[in-house]
C-alpha cells in the first residue's frame, strides 16, 4: 500500500531515515537535560535572592545563555564544525549533529529550569533551611523534586523543538528523517518523500508531547 | 533559656533604611509558651526569623539554651538548627511528599538512619492525631491536618524549642483551637518550651503564659498574660484585650443598667485569674438570703485561670445584702460597690 500512494519511497530508507532521527533526539534530549540542569540551577542558584547569590557568576552564565540562544541554529552547527571534528571525528553523520543540537537545545531549557526553579514555594525552601538544610539537601531533596513537573515540561518542549532541529541538521548531512526529505525527495522533486517524512516527525512530536504530558501529571501531586 | 540581648534587624533599600526590629531584649524560660503580639509590620516576623537565623541580624545576641546562635559559622547553625522546630502560618509542606515522608525530612537532613527514622515519624503521626494518614499527600488534607504535619515535622529531631510563626492565622476558629490544644499538649508532655507569633489576641490567651506587645520593632509591654490583660497600659495592648473582652463601651452599658434595675444594689465583680472561686455567684445566692440577678459581663478562660468582669444585682434586705458584699470580699474576687465609672 505504501508504494501505491507513495511511488518513489524505499522502506529500508525510511526506517534508517527515521532510527537516525530517533538517536539524535533522544540522545540530545538527554544531554540537553543534564546541560540545561546545570545551567538553570547556576542561573537559579546565582541569581537575586538565590542561595549563592554572586552578581559576576549569574552574568557570566546568563550571557553565555543568551549568546547561545541568540546564534540561529544552523549558522551555530556551521560554527562548531571544527569543534564537532575535534570532538568526534567527523562532520557528516546523526554523531556529528549531537553536539550543535546539545550546545543549542541546554541554553533554551535552562531558561525553562531556571522559571521552573523560581516557581518553588519559598516557603518550603525556608522552611528546608530551618530544619538545618545543606545546599546539597536544597537542591536535591527540595528544589528538584519541587519543580519536576515543571521540568518535565520544559524538557518535552525542548525535545520538539530539538526534533525541529535534527531536520535542519540534517538538510546539511546530519541524515535522518530531515536529510531524506531534502536529498531524496525535495531534490528529486519526489513530493511523496518530504510528505511521508513530515507524517513521521509530525507522529514523532505526538508521541514525545504525549508521553511528556503523561509523566508530568503522574508527578503532579499538587 | 532563650536569651535575647540588644537585637536589631536594619533592611537597607536605596531609599530607606527601615528598623523591622529594634534593640530587642527578652528572656523567655524553660517550658513556657511565649506569645509575641503585634500588627503587621510591627517587626514579629522579622523577630522570630532572628531566633533561628533565617534572617541575620544586624546587631545583638541570641543564645538558647547557653549556645550563642549569633556566633555560630555556618555548618554549626545548620546542627542549632535541628534543635529549634518552626511551623509556619502557610504549613510549608513539600507536596511532592506524603505525610510520612514530609515528617522525615528533618530526620533525613540530621542523618537518622532508615528503619528509626520510620518508627519516629509513626509516633509521630499518632502523636498529633493524624493515624492512618501517612500516605496522604499534602494537598489531600485540610488545613488543620496540614498543620498538624508541620508540627510533627517541627517535633522530628526533639527540638528544645518551637518557633510558631502565626500558625493559625491561615485556620478557620474551630481548627485553631484544636491546633492551639495540640501545642498546649506538646507543651505539657514534652515541656517543649514555645515561642509563638500572632496577631489574634484570642491565641495569647488560650495558651500563652507570657507575652510581649511588640509595635515599630520594640517590645512596648510585656509580663504574664493576666497581668497584661487586667492592667494594658499602652494602647495597642488595650486594643489587642478588646479584641477578646469585646469593646466594652463600659460608661453607656453602666448608664442603661443603673436607669433599668434601680432596686437592690448593684455590684461589679472582677474575676482575676479565679481558679477557686469561679462559682461564687452560685454560692453566694446559696449561703445568703438573696436573689442574685446577673446583667452584664463577661468571663473568659485564660492559662492561669478565669478573667473578666461581672455586673450583677443583689436583691433582698439590706443587712444580707451587706454580709453578702463582705463574704466576697473576702474571695479573691475583687468586688466595687455600685460602680461609678
Amino acid at each position: 500500500m505504501i508504494n501505491q500512494f507513495f511511488p518513489n519511497v524505499t522502506m529500508d530508507d525510511l526506517i534508517t531515515a527515521t532510527n537516525e532521527t530517533l538517536y539524535m533526539t533522544l540522545i540530545s534530549v538527554a544531554g540537553t537535560f543534564i546541560l540545561g540542569l546545570l545551567l538553570g540551577l547556576l542561573l537559579y542558584l546565582s541569581g537575586p535572592g538565590g542561595l549563592w547569590h554572586n552578581k559576576i557568576l549569574n552574568w557570566i552564565t546568563a550571557s553565555v545563555v543568551n549568546i547561545f540562544r541568540a546564534i540561529p541554529f544552523i549558522i551555530l552547527i556551521l560554527l562548531l564544525f571544527p569543534f564537532t571534528d575535534f570532538l568526534i571525528g567527523t562532520i557528516r553523520g546523526p554523531k556529528a549533529a549531537l553536539p550543535a543540537l546539545i550546545i543549542g537545545g541546554a541554553p533554551f531549557y535552562a531558561r525553562l529550569v531556571e522559571i521552573a526553579l523560581k516557581e518553588v514555594d519559598k516557603g518550603v525552601i525556608e522552611a528546608a533551611k530551618s530544619m538545618g538544610s545543606k545546599s546539597s539537601t536544597l537542591i536535591f531533596k527540595v528544589l528538584l523534586p519541587e519543580s519536576m513537573p515543571a521540568l518535565v515540561s520544559g524538557i518535552t518542549v525542548t525535545a520538539i523543538a530539538l526534533i525541529g532541529y535534527t531536520a535542519v541538521a540534517g538538510a546539511i548531512g546530519a541524515g535522518g528523517l530531515g536529510d531524506f526529505a531534502y536529498f531524496y525527495g525535495f531534490q528529486r522533486s519526489d513530493f511523496d518523500v518530504v510528505f511521508i517524512c513530515t507524517i513521521l516527525i509530525v507522529i514523532i512530536v505526538f508521541i514525545f508531547q504525549f508521553i511528556g504530558d503523561f509523566v508530568s501529571r503522574k508527578l503532579d501531586k499538587r | 533559656m532563650i536569651s535575647i540581648k540588644g537585637l536589631s534587624k536594619v533592611f537597607r533599600t536605596k531609599h530607606q533604611e527601615v528598623r523591622a526590629v529594634d534593640d530587642l531584649s527578652l528572656q523567655i524560660k524553660k517550658g513556657e509558651i511565649y506569645g509575641v503580639i503585634g500588627y503587621s509590620g510591627a517587626g514579629k516576623s522579622t523577630f522570630i526569623r532572628l531566633l533561628n537565623r533565617l534572617e541575620d541580624p544586624t546587631d545583638g545576641k541570641v543564645t538558647i539554651d547557653d549556645q550563642e546562635l549569633t556566633s555560630l559559622n555556618k555548618g554549626k547553625l545548620r546542627e542549632a538548627r535541628q534543635e529549634i522546630g518552626m511551623i509556619f502560618q502557610h504549613f510549608n509542606l513539600l507536596w511532592s511528599r506524603t505525610v510520612h515522608d514530609n515528617i522525615a525530612f528533618p530526620l533525613e537532613i540530621a542523618g537518622v538512619p532508615k528503619s528509626e527514622r520510620t518508627k519516629r515519624v509513626n509516633e509521630l503521626i499518632d502523636l498529633v492525631g493524624l493515624s492512618g494518614r501517612g500516605n496522604s499527600y499534602p494537598s489531600q488534607l485540610s488545613g488543620g491536618q496540614k498543620q498538624r504535619v508541620g508540627i510533627a515535622r517541627a517535633l522530628a529531631n526533639k527540638p528544645k524549642v518551637l518557633l510558631c510563626d502565626e500558625a493559625t492565622s491561615a485556620l478557620d476558629p474551630e481548627t485553631t483551637d484544636s491546633i492551639l490544644d495540640l501545642l498546649v499538649d506538646i507543651n505539657e508532655k514534652l515541656g517543649l518550651t514555645i515561642v509563638l507569633i500572632t496577631h489574634e489576641m484570642h491565641v495569647i490567651r488560650k495558651i500563652c503564659h507570657q507575652v510581649a506587645v511588640m509595635e515599630q520593632g520594640k517590645i512596648v509591654e510585656q509580663g504574664d498574660v493576666l497581668d497584661v490583660f487586667l492592667y494594658p497600659k499602652e494602647k495597642v495592648t488595650k486594643k489587642f484585650v478588646d479584641q477578646v473582652m469585646g469593646d466594652p463601651e463600659r460608661e453607656h452599658s453602666l448608664q442603661l443598667i443603673k436607669d433599668t434595675y434601680k432596686t437592690g444594689e448593684i455590684l461589679r465583680l472582677h474575676f482575676v485569674g479565679e481558679n477557686t472561686n469561679q462559682a461564687l455567684i452560685s454560692e453566694v445566692s446559696r449561703k445568703f438570703v438573696l436573689d442574685v440577678n446577673i446583667l452584664h459581663g463577661k468571663i473568659t478562660q485564660t492559662q492561669k485561670g478565669a478573667y473578666g468582669t461581672m455586673f450583677v444585682q443583689f436583691l433582698g434586705e439590706k443587712e444580707e445584702i451587706t454580709r453578702a458584699i463582705e463574704y466576697i470580699q473576702s474571695t479573691s474576687v475583687e468586688v466595687e460597690v455600685s460602680p461609678d465609672d
